[in-house]
């Protein structure tokens, strides 16, 4: 019998966007997507009321997400009340910006890569306020949060073909919009 | 079996340490008590109970880091530590400062104590101190020893000891250490923080990613080269005509091929660093080293050095457990 052989970091690499898909998003118009991330995200933050107190002084910071292989960065601006989120074509100004692919940006939400492995390998950079880039990325590490569900929830009554969607988007690009298998 | 010691720098990630086969885990409160004291990260008292009975429900143990040294005039935050620790049900406490030991023997005698590696302490006599002492039960020792004199210590020791076998690497005496108070003020031994991250920024200067700390450049990575963490021990910097790294390059600690020496060695328990990483750094390094402790066991062979990706500078160093320079 032989040991069982040891998981590597590189058998989980990261895919590059689809190049369909990120023709598809660089036309998708911007209110849509803003409005319904938006709501995602105040849907999230009001059922997991722990990540912002493990924001703690950053709970009120502008947060740039910067996606290097897709012409698309999402602001997550904590100042207004309620939050608001914005997409933009080029980064905007922020307290903190990370930038990384776009499946880096979604596999670590999802708990799929380190990030401060993805800082080692330069897949990830940080600009800004480290210390609030921190809080952010440790806050949302403790939340276990799956955006493909989130997103699915929304659709209401077409909340399980939402997910197969998803489901199958993630199959066939390798991106992983959902949290292993969560809403499968 | 050799105890698996594994880091939680949230309740998510003990979870995770737990699900992934850790024997204990071990995490601290979101204050100065703990050397992981970073934004984001550490447990509320509420957290920590849960975590317990999250853990003890699935056979695993919690034990709680207040391995900070209590600030004069401000003892009543470590102490108030210590019996939250207690309260939480917490398997133990690990712990540096002397006159903390001395207060959680005299005020928890229940509450079971390990000396935290931030204690320093090297070599049997000290150790028997702090057993015949404070009654400490195990001793984690510095990663400055050699395999052959940890097995030296553990012949004239009765205490446990837990190694490091795998994470970063601090290259100083620990608990010593003055590097990062040198260039920011703030310290893991009085603060809980090794350059702490409101004191650096990343630029990209040209095709360098310059890191500062307390606004000086320690580092430049060029394209497509690691990037270490930020920290003035890993430094690079120009020493006349040459460039390099003066105190250590920037290379994390994996023990992993060692383990059947440091079982030989008499070692009790084998600690995992990464308070500071997210659960899918948990995960993986704990399953890992579970089912290379588990073949240790059962006289298999111990697969190793698969974890380098997870590694800072993406390199591994056994460090001075296979001292060649003596």
């Amino acid at each position: 019998m032989t040991a069982p052989a040891f998981l590597t970091a590189a058998e989980k690499a990261i895919p590059q966007m689809p190049p369909v898909l990120a023709f598809g998003l660089r036309l998708a118009p911007a209110a849509p997507a803003e409005h319904l991330l938006t709501h995602m995200a105040r849907s999230i933050l009001a059922k997991h009321s722990g990540l912002l107190a493990r924001l703690g002084p950053y709970r009120h910071c502008r947060f740039a997400l910067s996606a290097s292989d897709v012409p698309m960065s999402f602001c997550l601006d904590l100042g207004k009340d309620p939050l608001v989120i914005t997409v933009h074509t080029n980064p905007p100004e922020a307290d903190a910006r990370i930038t990384g692919k776009l499946a880096a940006l979604i596999g670590l939400v999802h708990g799929v890569w380190d990030g401060d492995a993805l800082f080692f390998s330069r897949d990830l950079t940080v600009e800004g306020d480290t210390s609030a880039a921190l809080a952010l990325r440790n806050a949302i590490d403790d939340a276990e949060l799956d955006l493909g569900a989130e997103i699915a929830a929304l659709t209401g009554p077409f909340s399980n073909p939402a997910a197969r969607i998803i489901s199958l988007a993630e199959s066939l690009t390798g991106v992983p919009f959902t949290r292993s298998g969560a809403i499968r | 079996m050799m105890e698996l010691v594994c880091p939680a720098g949230t309740p998510a990630s003990l979870r995770a340490a737990v699900d992934a086969g850790a024997h204990s885990v071990y995490c601290g409160f979101a204050d100065d008590t703990n050397a992981r004291n970073f934004p984001g990260l550490n447990f509320s008292r509420a957290e920590l109970a849960a975590g317990v009975a999250y853990a003890k429900a699935r056979g695993s143990k919690v034990l709680v880091a207040i391995n900070t040294f209590p600030e004069a005039g401000n003892e009543a935050l470590w102490h108030r530590a210590v019996a939250d620790a207690e309260t939480a049900g917490a398997h133990a406490v690990i712990l540096a400062d002397l006159g903390l030991i001395a207060y959680a023997a005299e005020k928890h005698p229940g509450l079971r104590r390990h000396l935290s590696v931030q204690a320093a302490a090297a070599n049997p006599d000290i150790i028997n101190f702090y057993a015949e002492t404070f009654d400490v039960k195990r001793v984690v020792l510095p990663r400055v020893l050699s395999v052959q004199e940890i097995a030296a210590i553990n012949r004239e020791i009765d205490t446990e000891t837990e190694v490091f076998v795998f994470g970063g690497l601090c290259v100083m005496a620990e608990g010593r250490c003055s590097l990062s108070s040198f260039i920011t003020g703030r310290s893991p031994n009085m603060n809980g923080v090794c350059s702490p991250a409101s004191h650096v920024t990343y630029t990209e200067e040209g095709q360098e990613l310059a890191a500062k700390l307390g606004g000086y450049t320690i580092h430049r990575a060029s394209k497509g080269t690691p990037a270490p963490y930020p920290t003035l021990c890993k430094g690079c910097f120009k020493v006349g005509s040459r460039t390099g790294y003066v105190f250590e390059d920037p290379a994390s600690l994996d023990a992993s091929e060692l383990l059947p020496a440091l079982a030989k060695a008499g070692v009790t328990a084998l600690k995992i660093e990464g308070r500071q990483r997210s659960r899918a750094y948990v995960a993986q390094v704990v399953r890992n080293f579970r089912a290379a402790v588990e073949a240790l066991e059962e006289g298999r062979p111990v697969p190793a050095g698969m974890l380098a990706q997870l590694t800072e500078g993406q390199s591994a160093t056994a460090g001075a457990y296979n001292k060649i320079w003596r």
